[in-house]
């Protein structure tokens, strides 16, 4: 079986061999890239300016995006509980439905997505632009070893800052969902509270700071391995920084699974 | 953040895209085998892609779902209603909206910037073609079309997965799963509506991105991550005022 698409035969054994290989060596630059990562931190020898620098950049920037996401999420997770509620008619597990959804699983997988599409496009594109004008050459001519300069305070900063917004985002969810159900869906704010506070949320908000910080080490490995490994001139980084992003969004779903996973078993 | 900045502004610059597009679409409609190719690109290309995130998704959902519903009533009966209601009314067309924009607009706004640094757009106006209609138009109706055959598909990977779960790790029998018992037809109006307005807002974004591309390799790379954020909170926004929309008008009646 095969057809022509603009004029290339598409074989779909060739392609499927074709995906494998490209996994395999993305997997495995990716693996190589993290123990290099793990090797300049233990001990602790990088450059701190430099990670004071992303810190600012990745977290305290993204705050306003991160509150905006939150707010809707926790918004949206109440009108879809709301619809449950009605057709079961149990008021009271508004909170429970929204809080849960929101805490375990919506809330980390939100707003991991949007600090990838955020800080992580935003990373790739700007080491593919170092790389594409030699200045990650330039620093190993100057004797800094591009690894402890550059992918190190992303990672650290990525991971510190990812399980901050999650605490952020999950209060702001929270404080969304409640205005929500006041005003959509007419149901005392009170009651909302009342019902997440008596569902025990703790061990969802735990999982979710997990999440939080297994997704901010999963975005930051694969936004500086596709930023470093950029060729090609300005259509390469734009083909990085897709590359970049799509994995992201495959590390987060299936991160979050593992996640949940081991969680819900232990 | 340009869509918080000035978020008038950019509203007002993206519906006159749209706009621009939609008449370009009426007057010259783009040849049928570009539309192909572009439909080929945001939907075949992406059937893997969709396949890993929505499985993992679906199979999540029921996991989690299951667990905390055995702590409050231990009958699993309902969970595949309500998780066939709540695929197709907001996780199946909202998490396959993020995915194709992940994927596709970024694939958008990446390659109309690169023709922008590299002055190849001016090349088009240059030689009395009409850039939106020639790089917008087949992008557009391609991504239109396909993102409501990648919602149905993500569904059926979904709850396919789901179903998976759920016989596996909590002997649900297929049969009580696949059950459209708490689906209504309000629900499947809201997931089609939204399914609409991310498969107009998604290209349209992505295009206003690339064409605001300026400088080098790194006006490219900022064009494609404004592309993802814009699309990532159109979506989210798009899924808070149909969900609110379709919420009010089925109490409504």
């Amino acid at each position: 079986m095969s057809f022509a698409m603009n004029g290339a035969r598409f074989h779909p054994v060739g392609a499927a061999g074709r995906v494998v290989l490209a996994a395999c060596s993305v997997v495995g630059g990716m693996s190589v890239l993290q123990m290099r990562i793990l090797a300049a931190m233990c001990p602790p020898d990088f450059d701190y300016d430099e990670t004071l620098r992303q810190l600012d950049k990745v977290g305290v920037r993204s705050v306003g995006v991160v509150i905006a996401t939150a707010l809707l999420t926790g918004a949206i997770m109440v009108i879809q509980s709301g619809a449950f509620v009605e057709r079961t008619g149990a008021t009271s597990l508004v909170g429970w439905a929204a809080g849960t959804a929101v805490l375990a699983e919506v809330g980390p997988i939100l707003i991991g997505l949007m600090f990838s599409g955020r800080v992580g496009a935003n990373n790739t594109a700007e080491l593919g632009a170092m790389v594409i004008s030699d200045q990650v050459k330039a620093l190993r001519v100057l004797g800094m070893d591009p690894i402890r300069y550059l992918a190190v305070p992303r990672f650290v900063s990525m991971i510190v800052m990812l399980v901050l917004l999650t605490c952020l985002g999950d209060l702001f969810a929270l404080v969304g969902g409640a205005v929500t159900c006041e005003v959509l869906l007419q149901i005392d704010m009170r009651v909302f509270w009342q019902s997440v506070f008596e569902s025990h949320l703790l061990d969802f908000f735990l999982m979710g700071l997990v999440k939080g910080f297994a997704f901010g080490g999963a975005i930051s490995i694969v936004s500086c391995h596709y930023g470093l490994t950029v060729t090609g001139g300005a259509e390469g980084v734009g083909r990085a920084v897709n590359n970049s992003v799509v994995t992201s969004a495959i590390a987060i779903f299936v991160v979050n699974f593992v996640v949940s996973a081991l969680w819900g078993e232990a | 953040m340009s869509v918080l900045r000035t978020p008038f502004e950019a509203a007002a610059r993206t519906l006159g895209l749209l706009a621009e597009t939609v008449r370009a679409c009426i007057r010259t409609p783009p040849p049928r085998r570009a539309v192909l190719a572009q439909m080929f690109n945001t939907g075949n290309r992406s059937l893997l892609f969709l396949l890993v995130t929505m499985g993992f998704l679906g199979m999540i959902t029921v996991y989690q779902g299951c667990l905390q519903a055995m702590k409050v009533l231990p009958d699993l009966s309902n969970a595949g209603a309500i998780f066939i209601m709540a695929m197709v009314r907001e996780f199946g067309p909202t998490i396959t909206a993020l995915m194709l924009a992940t994927r596709v607009g970024t694939g958008i706004a990446a390659e109309i910037a690169a023709m922008v640094v590299s002055d190849q757009v001016e090349a088009l106006k240059v030689s009395s073609t009409d850039p939106i209609a020639f790089l917008v138009t087949p992008r557009f109706l391609g991504f239109v079309v396909m993102m409501f055959v990648c919602t149905v598909y993500s569904c059926a990977v979904a709850v396919a997965a789901g179903l998976l779960m759920a016989e596996l790790r909590f002997q649900i029998n297929p049969h009580t799963f696949l059950s459209l018992s708490f689906t209504r037809w309000s629900d499947l109006y809201v997931g089609l509506a939204k399914t609409f307005a991310y498969g107009v807002a998604i290209p349209i974004l992505s295009a206003d991105s690339g064409f605001r591309a300026t400088g080098g390799s790194e006006g490219v790379g900022w064009a494609t991550t404004r592309a993802v954020i814009n699309s990532t909170f159109a979506i989210i926004f798009l899924d808070f005022v149909i969900a609110g929309i379709g919420y009010l008008l089925v109490r409504g009646t």
